[in-house]
C-alpha cells in the first residue's frame, strides 16, 4: 500500500511516486518518535529513549497525522454520494436478463458515472481547484473504457465512438472558433487556419466547410479551388451504423473517395494555396503532415484517431493496439518516458483490462475510480476472476479498500455499509469490525447504527452498542434509558445491574424513578431475574396504592417464597409486610403468616449472626398477630 | 415522481423547514432552511428555489435549490423551527438552543440568542432533542428529562419543568399547536401526554398526564391542524398510528407504513386529508384519505380506489363530515391512498416539510429533494 503516493495534477502524472514529508511541530529535534498505524492515520509520540545530548522532559502528547484525503473536500463528497446511488442501483439489476438486453443498461450506467464526474469537474473548475485535472484524466480513461469494453463497438462504429471521445476531450477548438468568429474579419484572424485544420482533424467537416466558406467569399479569385475542397469535404463518407449499408460497401465507397482526393493531390490542384494543400494531405492521412500539426493535435491519441479516420476508418478493435503503439512512438519524444496516463490508455487500446486497473490503482491516490470501474466491468462479465493470494477477487478487493477508506470519514461511513453489503466474501466481516468504531455521539446516531446492525443480524455488535449507550445513560443517572438499552440488546447481565441500581435508589430515596417504563415492561421482564423482581415489586407497590391489599400481600409473599427476590432485599420486603400486618382487617392468612415467619427465620439464620433487635422485634410482631388466632 | 430533483449538498441533512409564508399572499414557499448533522462542522443553511433571473428557462425546468447563506452550528442540529418569517430556533446535540435571524436583504444569518446549556447532565452534555415555538415562547425538551420554556426576548429560562425526576417522565419529542403541547417520550415504551399551557400573565400553569401508551418507542408526532384531538405518531417500528386523544387507549388506526424507523410525520397544514411520513428506510410516503368525488367507490377502478368510510356521509359537494376521514378505523387501507414520492434506494430520509404544493426533504445521502407540484 502506497501511503505516501500522491498525484497532484494532470501534468504531474509523470511523477508516480513522490514522497511527502511532514514536520510535526510539537516534537522537538533529537527526540525519538514512535508511531502506530490507525485507521487511515498515524499516531506519533515521543518515546522515553534519550539519545545523547537530548535534554528536557518528554512531551506527554500523542499526535495524529492524517493524510489530506480527498474525501474531506466538500465537492468530492457529492461525487461519493451520487456515485453511491448509482452503485446501489447497478447491484440490483436482475441477473437473469440476457446480456444483450443488459448492455444498453450498463452503457447508460457508465454514462451516469461519467456525468457525475463531469458535474464535479465543473464545480471544481469554478473554484480553481487542482483536483480538476485528476478528474479530467479519470473521465478520459473511463470514457475510453466505456467505448472499448462496455459498449464494445465493432469495426465501423468503433471509429465513430473514438471520434466522439476525442471531441469531448478537446474543447479548446470551440473556444478558438468562437474567438475567430466573433472577430471583425474571421477569415483573416491569425487562428483561422488552425481552427479549420482542427475541425478537419476531428472529422467535423460541416463546420470546417462553413469556416472555409468565409475565406472563399474573401478571395473570389480562388473560388475554384475552394469549391473543389468543399466538394471533397462534403463527399467524405461516414459509416452509418443504423443504416442499410454494410461495412464492406462503406469501405468500397471510402476507397473511391480516398482515390479521388489522391488524384487532386497528384494533379497539384491545390498547389496555389498552401493551406488547402495541407488540408488535402491531411484528408489522405499523410503521417508527416499530421505530425506537423502536433500542437493542434495535442496528444498522441488524438493523432491516433485522426490517423485512423483518414487511413483506416473500418479499423477492427483487435487491430487498434498496433496503431496505438506506433502512433504513440511517432508522436512522443523518444527522449521522454511515457507518462502514467499514456501507459494506461495504451493498455486500454490493447484490451488489457487488468493492466488498466493495476496502473490506475498505482497512479491515483483514491480507490474511488478503480473500485467503481472494476465493479461495472465485473457486472459486464469482462473480468475473469483474478485471484489474489488471500482468495478474494479483484472487484471485491478494490471495493473493500474503497469502503474502508470511507469508514474513516466521520460522515461518509454510512455509504460504506452498502459497499460492504455487496462484497460477498469478506464484506460482512469488514463491516462487523468497522461498525463498532463509529463514534456514537447522540442517541439518534446510535439508533441508526443499531438499525444497520439489526438488519444484518449482527447481534454481537448490537449488544456492544447498546451497552455503550446504556453505560453512558447510567453515568448520567438516567436509569430508565439505561434499562431500555439493555432490554433492546437482550443483555441479561446488564439488565440485572441496572435493576440493582433501581432497587438501591429505591432504598435510598423511598421512591422509584421511570415508573412508566417499569410498569409496562411486558415480556421483557423475563430478561433477567432481577428485572422480573423489580417489575413485580413495583406491581406490589401499585396494588398497595390501589388498596388491593390481599393481592399485594400474596404477591409480596410469592416474591420471597418463589425466590424471585434476592436474599439481600428480603429485609426490605419483610419491612414492607409490616404495614399490611398492622391493618385492622386480616390480610395474611394463617398459612401466609407462617410462611412469613419462616422467611424471616431463613433470613436470620443465613446471616449467621445473632438476630439483631430489629429482627427480634419483627419476630415478636409477626407472631403476635390476631390473624393466627382467628384461623385457629 | 418526475417533478422531484435531487440536489447534493455535501452534508447530511437532519432537518428541513420551509420559511413560513403569509397566508394572505397565497404564495408558494420559496425559501427553506436546513440543518446538518454528523459533520465535524455542522451548519444551518438557508436555500432558495425561487427563479433567479433565469428568464430564458421554460416552465418545465424547476430551479435547483441555491444556497443563500449558512452559519456554523455547534453540534448536530436535532430540531429546527421557524419562530416567524425571519427567526428560526435550533436544538443542538450539545444541549444548546439558539435563535438565528435571517436577513433577506444581505443574505446573512446572525445569532440572536444562544442558551448554551439549556439541557445538560451534571458532568456531560445532554442533547436537546426537540423544540416547539409559539412566538415568543419556545418550549424545548432534552435527553436530561427536562422541559424548558424560553422566551425569545428574555435571557434566562422562563420555566424549567421536570426537576423532580420521579414525577416527570423524560419526554423526547413534542409538537404543539397554539398553547397545547403534546409530548412523546421515547424509551422502550411510549408515553404520550398532553399538557396544557394556558397563558396567564406570564405565569405558566402546567399539567401533565398520560393519554396512552404504545409498545414501541416513538420518534415523531403531529397534530391535525383543524381537529386537535387527532394525533398521528410514528416510531421505531415504522407503523403509522392515528389516535383520538379524547378516547385514549388504543390507536384508531394502525398502518404498516415503513420497514424502519419513521422520523417525521406531517399533516398538510391547509389540506389535512393529506399526510406525509418519512423514514430510515429511505422512503417518503404521501397518504391521502378518502376522496370526495361524487362517483360511488365501486365505479372507481384501480387498486388504489378509495373507499369512503361507512360512518361518513358521501358528500355531494356538501359539507365535510364532522368526523375526519382519518378516523375511519378498521377500513384502514381501504380509506387511504399511498404514494412513494422519492426514487428507490435513497438513503434515510430524516426530515420533511410541506406547505401548499411544495415539499422539501433531506436525506443521509447528503441530498435535498424539492417537489413543487405535490398533488394536494
Amino acid at each position: 500500500r502506497t501511503y505516501f503516493c500522491r498525484i497532484f495534477n494532470y501534468s504531474d502524472l509523470k511523477s508516480v511516486l513522490s514522497l511527502s514529508i511532514q514536520n510535526i511541530p510539537a516534537l522537538r529535534r533529537g527526540k525519538h518518535m514512535g508511531f502506530a498505524w490507525g485507521q487511515g492515520n498515524i499516531f506519533v509520540y515521543e518515546t522515553l529513549f534519550k539519545a545523547t545530548g537530548a535534554t528536557g522532559s518528554g512531551s506527554p502528547f500523542i499526535h495524529e497525522v492524517r493524510k489530506d484525503e480527498d474525501i474531506y473536500s466538500p465537492i468530492l463528497r457529492k461525487l461519493f454520494n451520487e456515485s453511491h446511488h448509482i452503485f446501489v442501483g447497478l447491484q440490483t439489476i436482475r441477473e437473469d436478463l440476457p446480456s444483450k438486453n443488459k448492455k444498453p443498461q450498463f452503457v447508460s450506467i457508465s454514462k451516469n458515472y461519467r456525468s457525475v464526474i463531469r458535474a464535479c469537474m465543473e464545480e471544481l473548475h469554478i473554484s480553481l481547484n487542482p483536483t480538476v485535472s485528476i478528474l479530467l484524466a479519470i473521465e478520459l480513461i473511463w470514457n475510453l473504457c466505456e467505448v472499448l469494453f462496455i459498449d464494445a463497438a465493432p469495426a465501423g462504429s468503433l471509429l465513430l465512438h473514438l471520434l466522439d471521445w476525442v471531441r469531448l476531450h478537446k474543447a479548446d477548438v470551440d473556444e478558438k472558433a468562437r474567438d475567430v468568429l466573433q472577430s471583425d474579419s474571421p477569415a483573416e484572424h491569425r487562428d483561422y487556419w488552425d481552427v479549420v485544420v482542427s475541425y478537419v482533424l476531428q472529422g467535423r467537416l460541416d463546420e470546417a466547410r462553413q469556416m472555409l466558406g468565409k475565406k472563399a467569399t474573401l478571395t473570389p479569385a480562388a473560388n475554384n479551388i475552394f469549391k473543389m475542397m468543399d466538394n471533397l469535404l462534403s463527399k467524405m463518407p461516414f459509416y452509418n451504423p443504423g443504416g442499410t449499408q454494410t461495412l464492406t460497401e462503406f469501405d468500397v465507397k471510402w476507397r473511391h473517395w480516398h482515390e479521388e482526393v489522391d488524384r487532386c493531390l497528384q494533379d497539384n490542384s491545390f498547389a496555389s494555396n498552401q493551406h488547402l494543400e495541407v488540408l488535402c494531405k491531411i484528408l489522405l492521412g499523410d503521417e508527416d503532415t499530421l505530425l506537423e500539426h502536433k500542437d493542434l493535435l495535442g496528444t498522441w491519441y488524438h493523432f491516433l484517431v485522426s490517423r485512423l479516420l483518414f487511413c483506416h476508418p473500418t479499423v477492427k478493435p483487435t487491430e487498434l493496439h498496433y496503431y496505438a503503439q506506433s502512433c504513440m512512438t511517432m508522436f512522443l519524444d523518444s527522449r521522454s518516458a511515457p507518462e502514467p496516463l499514456d501507459s494506461i490508455l495504451l493498455a486500454a487500446f490493447e484490451f488489457d483490462i487488468h493492466q488498466v486497473i493495476k496502473d490506475c490503482s498505482i497512479a491515483l491516490n483514491n480507490w474511488w475510480f478503480v473500485a467503481h470501474l472494476t465493479d461495472l466491468l465485473d457486472h459486464c462479465k469482462l473480468l475473469q476472476s483474478h485471484n489474489l493470494h488471500f482468495g478474494s477477487n479483484l472487484r471485491e478487493f478494490l471495493l473493500l479498500e474503497y469502503a474502508s477508506g470511507l469508514f474513516t470519514h466521520h460522515s461518509l461511513w454510512q455509504l460504506a455499509v452498502d459497499y460492504f453489503d455487496h462484497c460477498l466474501e469478506f464484506g460482512r466481516v469488514y463491516l462487523e469490525l468497522q461498525i463498532e468504531r463509529v463514534p456514537l455521539d447522540t442517541e439518534r446516531k446510535a439508533l441508526k447504527v443499531l438499525r444497520i446492525c439489526e438488519q444484518r443480524q449482527m447481534s454481537e455488535q448490537v449488544r456492544s452498542i447498546c451497552k455503550i449507550m446504556a453505560m453512558r445513560a447510567l453515568r448520567n443517572n438516567r436509569l430508565g434509558s439505561a434499562l431500555s438499552w439493555s432490554i433492546r440488546a437482550k443483555d441479561a447481565a446488564f439488565a440485572t445491574l441496572i435493576s440493582e441500581r433501581f432497587l438501591q435508589d429505591y432504598c435510598a430515596k423511598g421512591t422509584f424513578s421511570d415508573l412508566d417504563l417499569i410498569d409496562n415492561l411486558g415480556p421483557a421482564m423475563l430478561l433477567s431475574d432481577r428485572l422480573t423482581f423489580l417489575g413485580k415489586y413495583r406491581e406490589f407497590h401499585k396494588l398497595y396504592g390501589e388498596k388491593r391489599f390481599k393481592e399485594a400481600a400474596k404477591l409480596l409473599l410469592s416474591l420471597m417464597t418463589a425466590k424471585i427476590a434476592p436474599r439481600s432485599f428480603w429485609m426490605t420486603l419483610l419491612t414492607d409486610a409490616l404495614p399490611l400486618l398492622e391493618q385492622k382487617e386480616v390480610i395474611f392468612s394463617a398459612d401466609q403468616t407462617y410462611e412469613l415467619m419462616f422467611c424471616l427465620e431463613e433470613l436470620t439464620s443465613s446471616l449467621n449472626t445473632p438476630s439483631s433487635d430489629s429482627d427480634k422485634s419483627m419476630q415478636v410482631q409477626i407472631s403476635s398477630f390476631p390473624a393466627s388466632e382467628t384461623f385457629m | 415522481m418526475e417533478n422531484i430533483n435531487a440536489k447534493y449538498v455535501s452534508q447530511k441533512i437532519s432537518k428541513t423547514r420551509w420559511c413560513p409564508v403569509s397566508y394572505s399572499s397565497l404564495q408558494q414557499p420559496e425559501v427553506f432552511a436546513t440543518g446538518s448533522w454528523d459533520n465535524e462542522d455542522n451548519k444551518v443553511s438557508i436555500w432558495s428555489i425561487g427563479n433567479h433571473n433565469n428568464s430564458g428557462l421554460e416552465d418545465g425546468f424547476e430551479g435547483d435549490p441555491q444556497i443563500l447563506c449558512e452559519h456554523k452550528h455547534g453540534g448536530d442540529v436535532l430540531d429546527l423551527q421557524f419562530l416567524d418569517q425571519e427567526r428560526m430556533v435550533s436544538a443542538s446535540s450539545t444541549g444548546a438552543v439558539t435563535i438565528f435571524r435571517y436577513h433577506p436583504n444581505t443574505h446573512t444569518i446572525s445569532v440572536l440568542q444562544h442558551w448554551a446549556r439549556a439541557h445538560s447532565y451534571p458532568c456531560d452534555n445532554a442533547p436537546c432533542t426537540a423544540l416547539v415555538c409559539s412566538s415568543p415562547e419556545i418550549v424545548t425538551v432534552g435527553e436530561d428529562g427536562r422541559i424548558v420554556v424560553f422566551r425569545a426576548d428574555q435571557e434566562g429560562a422562563v420555566r424549567v419543568i421536570g426537576e423532580m425526576r420521579t414525577r416527570m417522565l423524560p419526554p423526547h419529542k413534542e409538537s404543539s399547536l397554539k398553547l397545547s403541547v403534546v409530548f412523546v417520550r421515547e424509551c422502550r415504551q411510549q408515553h404520550n401526554s398532553r399538557g396544557d399551557l394556558p397563558k396567564d400573565h406570564g405565569a405558566l400553569k402546567f399539567d401533565l398526564f398520560i393519554i396512552f401508551l404504545y409498545r414501541a418507542p416513538l420518534h415523531c408526532v403531529d397534530r391535525h391542524p383543524n381537529q386537535q384531538h387527532i394525533v398521528a405518531t410514528g416510531g421505531q417500528d415504522g407503523m403509522l398510528c392515528v389516535w383520538d386523544v379524547r378516547q385514549g387507549g388504543t390507536p384508531i388506526s394502525l398502518m404498516e407504513a415503513h420497514s424502519a424507523e419513521m422520523w417525521e410525520v406531517r399533516f398538510h397544514p391547509t389540506n389535512p386529508d393529506h399526510l406525509f411520513t418519512c423514514s430510515e428506510d429511505g422512503s417518503l410516503l404521501h397518504w391521502e384519505t378518502a376522496s370526495h368525488s361524487e362517483m360511488p367507490s365501486f365505479l372507481q377502478g384501480g387498486r388504489n380506489s378509495s373507499v369512503i368510510s361507512h360512518g361518513a356521509l358521501t358528500p355531494a359537494g356538501g359539507n365535510r363530515p364532522l368526523s375526519s376521514a382519518w378516523l375511519c378505523g378498521d377500513s384502514g387501507k381501504g380509506c387511504l391512498e399511498t404514494t412513494h414520492m422519492l426514487p428507490s434506494q435513497t438513503m434515510s430520509v430524516n426530515s420533511l416539510d410541506i406547505i401548499g404544493q411544495c415539499l422539501v426533504c433531506g436525506t443521509d445521502g447528503e441530498a435535498i429533494f424539492v417537489n413543487r407540484h405535490v398533488p394536494v
